[in-house]
């Protein structure tokens, strides 16, 4: 089968972002960026499926600046064999985001879109979904196991009361969680062999898509600040706190 | 215009979700409670006790039957015409028929709401909560998914119509398998008080500490992913960026370092208290209450003491 994995070029995970004074946004200039985690485990389940012999080619796809280069060439030294940019400057809503990926699907007719569960900038937790409805396949988000069972896909999926497995025909759409795998980190000849994977650059504009938002942004706010309460001194004097904290709660 | 709201519920009983849901959405309009799925008579009755509810719509079929997101979105898109605005809760059913509802409506979503300032303006989290985002929507019709532990309940009382709608949908996806956690505790993610556990327990032997403690205080539990990766605890107990979010009223954090993608889901809480061995946790700096000390010895004392 051949694989699409969507990537996304988002500020680093362990980045505490700051909000700007004017509220227009949260400080990016002169912030590590990275893969986004759940991306890489969704290329990970790729370069997996390839190397069980399921996989014949799997091909990369991101949006955004050109600098989304650095997260694209990230998958290809983890395996992927060819890396799509579509170039895009400023925020492309997540609609838009998703009838890109239909326009990269009607190219490359892949059998099987590969994406994170969700982008730990935006936290949206949409693309895949849309994408979906968009092409009209079944989709199993939040995966953390997935099989190939007589053509299709068996997929363990994290859910609220805990684990289902659903059975999904392909074509199809699968969004990674974070316990599908473990991402192998991309050994020095993999990262140089990477810069000669092609890597095709195209803008946005080629595609047909209307990229202007649906969402007005009016600002951006820091969240309620907590700040340190009381220490106490043993066992003793935290059965007496939290018996008061209950009594307060039983007295609401 | 009337808004149409999603009810989570797990076949046999509403979540507690929905009535917080419901209380959302009537600052959005008069509200319609659909429940899909298959046998869901019961659910249904118990909707249409919630204040605030006009009328109960019932979907009943097989192809509801796991409520998979490709029918239930098919169903939503069919009923969509008339309503403002799209509802349902930001937990598994809506997180994944909502998006999918509004690529086929060409509409933007707007998911994790946590705060409604009117019709068309939102508030949203984003970095793992380290900033809020308001948004405005000049899309004829709003699809959302709304964080129910920022919302009240709505009350109980009504007596709302229940009215059957054609479910005639198609099932895409087999569902194969559930896994539930069998538990006797209050559901996490609207849970009064919980007490959450880090991976320094050290085996899930140990982790039953956590579990015993809860039992006492009528509490649910919850995990780091740390305790979650290394098998402690179930996937779903997990509270974080990843996990469930929550808003208890009081939050109790044994072994727990506070990581910022852990800290996005105790963001509401009201008042926490926090254990650890190391003054200089990041959690202990944002605690209401902190106790320096060895969860191994404190742990069972408090259980002992509040037994009391
Ligand atoms: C003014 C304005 C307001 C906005 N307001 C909202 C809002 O209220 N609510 C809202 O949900 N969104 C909003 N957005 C959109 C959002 O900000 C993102 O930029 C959107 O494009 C991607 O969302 P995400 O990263 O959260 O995607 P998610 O759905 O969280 O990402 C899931 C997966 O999709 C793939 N993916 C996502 N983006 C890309 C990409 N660029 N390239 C390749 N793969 C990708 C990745 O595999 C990722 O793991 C707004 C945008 C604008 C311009
Ligand atoms: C993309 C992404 C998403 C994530 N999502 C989540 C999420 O949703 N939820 C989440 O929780 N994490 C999440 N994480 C992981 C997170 O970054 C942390 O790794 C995790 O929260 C740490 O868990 P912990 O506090 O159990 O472990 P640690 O950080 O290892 O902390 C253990 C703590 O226990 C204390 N301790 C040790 N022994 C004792 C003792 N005997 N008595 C008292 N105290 C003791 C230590 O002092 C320490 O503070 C995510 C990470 C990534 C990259």
């Amino acid at each position: 089968m051949k694989i699409l994995v969507a990537v996304k070029r988002v500020v680093d995970h362990a980045v505490r972002v700051r909000v700007r004074p004017d509220g227009s946004g949260v400080e990016t200039e002169n912030v590590r960026m990275s893969m986004n985690p759940f991306d890489k485990h969704a290329i990970e389940a790729a370069v997996q499926l390839a190397e069980a012999g399921h996989a014949s080619e799997i091909v990369v796809v991101s949006i955004g600046p050109k600098q989304s280069n650095d997260v694209i060439l990230t998958a290809l030294a983890m395996g992927a064999h060819r890396g799509i940019l579509i170039e895009a400057d400023g925020r492309v809503e997540t609609l838009a985001v998703a009838k890109l990926l239909k326009a990269v699907v009607a190219e490359e007719q892949p059998d099987l879109v590969l994406l994170g569960k969700q982008a730990v900038d935006d936290d949206s937790n949409q693309v895949g979904q849309m994408l979906a409805g968009l092409l009209d396949w079944p989709q199993a988000t939040f995966a953390s196991a997935i099989n190939v069972v007589d053509g299709g896909l068996e997929v363990t999926r994290e859910v609220d009361y805990g684990r289902a497995t659903v059975g999904v025909a392909l074509p199809a759409i699968v969004t990674a969680d974070l316990r599908l795998n473990s991402p192998r980190n991309a050994a020095l000849p993999m990262v140089m062999k990477a810069r000669s994977k092609p890597l095709a650059v195209r803008p946005a504009a080629e595609f047909g898509v209307d990229l202007t938002p649906r969402l007005k942004l009016e600002k951006v706010s820091p969240p309620a600040e907590r700040v340190a309460g009381r220490r106490v001194a043993d066992a003793a004097a935290l059965v007496a706190a939290i018996s008061s904290e209950l009594s307060e709660l039983e007295a609401l | 215009m009337a808004v149409l709201v999603l009810a989570e519920h797990d076949f046999g009983a509403l979540s507690a979700s929905t009535a917080r849901i419901v209380a959302a959405a009537e600052q959005l309009g008069p509200v319609d409670l659909l429940v899909a799925g298959q046998g869901v008579e019961a659910v249904a009755a118990e909707a249409a006790k919630l204040a605030g509810v006009e009328k109960v719509l019932v979907a009943d079929s097989a192809a509801l039957s796991s409520l998979s997101p490709e029918p239930v979105a098919a169903l939503l898109a069919r009923l969509a015409e008339p309503y403002s605005h799209i509802v349902a809760a930001a937990a598994a059913t809506g997180r994944d028929a909502i998006p999918r509802l509004a690529a086929r409506l060409d509409l933007m979503p707007v998911t994790d709401v946590v705060a409604i300032h009117g019709p068309t303006r939102f508030d949203r989290p984003i970095y793992a909560g380290n900033a809020i985002e308001t948004v405005s929507s000049g899309q004829a019709k709003q699809l959302l998914t709304i964080r129910a532990s920022a919302f009240r309940p709505a009350a109980s009382g009504n007596n709302a119509p229940i009215n059957p709608v054609d479910a005639d949908v198609a099932a895409v996806a087999r569902f194969l398998a559930a896994h539930r956690t069998e538990s006797d505790l209050p559901e996490l993610s609207t849970a009064q008080v919980v007490v959450a556990g880090g991976v320094s327990f050290g085996s899930a032997e140990k982790f039953a500490l956590v579990s015993e403690l809860a039992k006492v205080l009528g509490a649910a539990v919850g995990a780091t992913r740390a305790a979650v990766d290394a098998g402690y605890a179930p996937n779903d107990w997990q509270v974080g960026q990843t996990g469930k979010i929550i808003a208890p009223d009081l939050y109790i954090a044994i072994g727990i370092s506070g990581a910022l993608q852990h800290l996005a889901g105790i963001q509401g809480a009201k008042k926490i208290i926090a254990i650890n061995k190391d003054p200089e946790a990041p959690l202990m700096k944002i605690a209401d209450i902190a106790l320096v000390g060895d969860l191994f010895e404190v742990v069972p004392e408090l259980i002992a003491g509040l037994k009391r």
